[in-house]
C-alpha cells in the first residue's frame, strides 16, 4: 500500500508546484499511515530523479521511453497506465497543471475513476477540497470506489516539504509504447511575442476585471493607476475582449505577480486569477458583491459600486501626495 | 466536418449562491441560469470552421428540462440541431458519470469533430472533454485557441501556462477542449432566434442510455471556504472608505 506522486518538470527541472504535490502526497501518507513513492517520467530522467533523492526518501522510480522525450498525453497516459497497474498504489497525487489536465483525466478513465483536480485540502478519511462556483463555495468529495484514486493539488495550497533526504532507491520502469499509438504531433513552444510589460517586477499594480464592463470605462482605472504610479492589469476576460493586451493579464495562463500593493478592481476573485497574484503583499479589493472570493485574500476591501470608488479614491490619493 | 459541441448550463456568474439544507449541493430556486461560457467559445469555434469549410453543427446537453433554454440559444447563435440529455440528478453523478452519458449520445452520430469549454464555471473539473476522448477512443487537444483544417486532419493552437503557446496536429476524428478569447463571441440574431424555434431538439433520456450511473467520487458537503486572510472592510460613502483607505495603505500597510 503506498501512494504515488507523480512529479512534472520543465526544461529538464523538477517543477515548483511538482514539490508541493509531493507535500501532499506526505500529508496523505500520514494522514492514512502509508509510504510515499515518486516518479519522474521522460526521455531521460537521470537528473531529475537525482534531483527528487535529494530531497525525498522513499522510493523513486523513473519512467522512462524515447518516445517520452516531448509530452504528448497518449505517451504519457499509455506509460503510466502501464506503471500504475503495475505498482498499484492507493492514490496517486499530481500537481494541477495544464499538463496534468492535459492528460490526467484520461488516465484516470482507464481505471474507471474521475480525476479529483485542484485540491486545496486533504482531511481525515481521506476527504479532498476542492473549490465550487468560482471559488465562491468548498466542495469535499469523497472516493467511494476501489483503488486507486487520482487527484491533483492545487498551485500554492501545500507546502513544498523537501526537508528529507537520502532515497532507498531508483529504479526504473519501461513501458511499452508503439509509435503508432501516438497520434498527436506537437510543436515546438513558443511566445507570441516579445514582452514588454513585465508586471513581476512592478511594485504596485491596479487591476481590473469584469466589473468594469466596458472598454469606455478604462479610463477610470488608468486614472487610478496613474495616481498610485502603479501598472495596469486585468483578468483574463477583459484581455479575451482585446480591451487589453493579454500579456497584461495577471493569472494562471498569464503573468505571475508580487507586488507591494495589489488594487483589484471589478474582479470576482476566481482560482485562475488568485494564483497569479496571491504572492502580492498588500491586497485591496474594490467589489459590489460583498461575498466575492477575492475579499478571502484581500487585506482592505470595499464593497461598493466601483464607479463610485475608484474616483473618490483616486482622488484621495492625489490628495494625500499634496 | 460534422461538429458536435458539448455545452453545460450553469448558474448565472453573479448569481448568488447558498448551500441548500442538505449541505450537498446549492440550492437551486430562484436561480438564474445561463450558458458555460467556455462552452460558449466552443460553439463559437464550431460555427466558424461550419462558415469556412461547411458541415454541420449540433450542440448537446446534458440536464433537466430548465437545459432547454441553453440549447435554444445555442440554437439561435447558428447551431443545427441539437441533443438534450435528460436528467434530473446530475449533480449525484461524478465527471466520469457525465461523460459517460455524452459518449453514448455522441457515438451514434460518428462525428469529425467533439468540441467543448476547458472547464465549466459552477464544478469547474475541467475534465469532460479529455474524458470523452478516452470513451471515444479518439485522439484529443486541450486549452485550443484556434483550429485550423488540414489535409490530414487538424492543426490547433495550445496554450501552455505564462503565455507560452504550442501548435499540435492531430487526425480526425478528434475532440478538443476551447480556451476562452481565441475569437470573439457572437450575439444571436432576431432571424437566429426565429429560427432556433424550428430546429431539431432530440430528447434522450439518461436512463435509456444504459450507463454506469454509480458514481465513485461522491460530492460529501459544500461548506464556505475559511477566509485565507483577515479583511479590513472599510465602510461609508466612496469618499469616506476611499479616504480610510488610503490612511491605511499609508500609515498600516505602509505601501504608499
Amino acid at each position: 500500500m503506498s501512494i504515488l506522486a507523480v512529479l512534472e518538470s520543465s526544461a529538464g527541472r523538477i517543477r515548483n508546484i511538482s514539490w508541493e504535490a509531493l507535500g501532499a502526497a506526505r500529508h496523505l501518507g500520514k494522514l492514512t499511515n502509508q509510504e510515499v513513492t515518486a516518479a519522474v517520467i521522460g526521455a531521460q530522467t537521470e537528473s531529475l530523479a537525482a534531483e527528487v533523492a535529494a530531497k525525498h526518501s522513499g522510493q523513486i522510480v523513473r519512467v522512462e521511453h524515447p518516445l517520452l522525450a516531448r509530452y504528448t498525453a497518449d505517451g504519457f497516459v499509455l506509460a503510466l497506465h502501464q506503471f500504475i497497474q503495475n505498482e498499484s498504489p492507493t492514490q496517486v497525487v499530481f500537481p494541477h497543471t495544464y499538463q496534468v489536465r492535459d492528460y490526467a483525466p484520461a488516465l484516470a478513465c482507464r481505471f474507471g475513476q474521475p480525476l479529483i483536480g485542484d485540491v486545496v485540502a486533504i482531511g481525515e478519511g481521506p476527504v479532498f477540497t476542492r473549490q465550487l462556483m468560482q471559488g465562491r463555495l468548498n466542495g469535499d468529495y469523497r472516493p467511494t470506489g476501489n483503488a486507486p484514486c487520482f487527484i491533483s493539488v492545487q498551485a500554492g495550497a501545500f507546502r513544498a516539504e523537501t526537508s528529507e533526504s537520502g532515497a532507498d532507491t531508483v529504479t526504473t520502469f519501461t513501458p511499452t509504447i508503439d509509435p503508432a499509438q501516438i497520434r498527436t504531433k506537437p510543436g515546438e513552444p513558443f511566445r507570441a511575442s516579445a514582452q514588454t510589460v513585465n508586471l513581476g517586477s512592478a511594485q504596485r499594480i491596479v487591476s481590473v476585471g469584469r466589473g468594469i464592463k466596458d472598454a469606455n470605462n478604462l479610463p477610470l482605472v488608468q486614472e487610478l493607476a496613474a495616481a498610485l504610479g502603479a501598472e495596469l492589469a486585468a483578468s483574463r476576460p477583459i484581455c479575451d475582449n482585446g480591451w487589453l493586451p493579454m500579456e497584461r493579464q495577471v493569472g494562471s495562463s498569464g503573468q505571475t505577480v508580487s507586488p507591494k500593493l495589489y488594487l483589484a478592481v471589478g474582479i470576482s476573485g476566481a482560482i485562475q486569477h488568485l494564483v497569479g497574484m496571491k504572492g502580492s503583499q498588500c491586497v485591496v479589493a474594490i467589489n459590489k458583491d460583498p461575498d466575492a472570493p477575492i475579499f478571502e485574500v484581500a487585506d482592505y476591501g470595499i464593497a461598493g459600486d466601483l464607479f463610485d470608488v475608484v474616483p473618490a479614491l483616486t482622488e484621495a490619493i492625489k490628495a494625500a501626495k499634496q | 466536418m460534422k461538429i458536435i459541441v458539448a455545452i453545460k448550463q450553469v448558474p448565472e456568474r453573479d448569481a448568488p449562491v447558498r448551500i441548500n439544507a442538505s449541505a450537498k449541493w446549492i440550492d437551486e430556486s430562484n436561480l438564474q441560469y445561463a450558458m458555460n461560457e467556455p462552452d460558449a467559445y466552443a460553439l463559437e469555434e464550431a460555427l466558424r470552421l461550419k462558415e469556412q469549410s461547411g458541415g454541420e453543427v449540433i450542440v448537446i446537453s446534458v440536464g433537466p428540462e430548465r437545459v432547454g433554454s441553453t440549447i435554444r440559444e445555442a440554437l439561435a447563435k447558428g447551431a443545427d440541431r441539437a441533443i438534450h440529455v435528460a436528467c434530473d440528478n446530475l449533480s449525484d453523478r461524478d465527471a466520469l458519470g457525465v461523460a459517460r452519458l455524452l459518449a453514448a449520445a455522441i457515438q451514434p452520430e460518428n462525428p469529425d469533430l467533439v468540441l467543448t469549454g476547458l472547464q465549466s464555471e459552477d464544478l469547474g473539473q475541467g475534465q469532460t472533454g479529455v474524458i470523452l476522448a478516452e470513451l471515444l477512443g479518439l485522439p484529443h487537444a486541450t486549452l485550443i485557441l484556434q483550429v485550423e483544417k488540414t489535409e490530414t486532419g487538424l492543426k490547433v493552437k495550445r496554450e501552455l501556462e505564462e503565455g507560452w503557446f504550442q501548435f499540435i496536429e492531430l487526425p480526425t476524428p478528434a475532440v478538443l477542449t476551447i480556451q476562452s478569447g481565441g475569437n470573439k463571441l457572437r450575439y444571436a440574431t432576431l432571424m437566429g432566434i426565429k429560427r432556433a424555434k424550428t430546429k431539431e431538439v432530440r430528447q434522450l433520456n439518461a436512463a435509456e442510455l444504459a450507463v454506469d450511473a454509480a458514481p465513485v467520487v461522491t460530492l460529501e458537503k459544500i461548506t464556505l471556504p475559511k477566509k485565507q486572510k483577515t479583511t479590513q472592510m472599510l465602510p461609508g460613502t466612496p469618499q469616506e472608505a476611499a479616504a480610510a483607505l488610503v490612511e491605511k495603505l499609508k500609515f498600516e500597510a505602509r505601501v504608499l
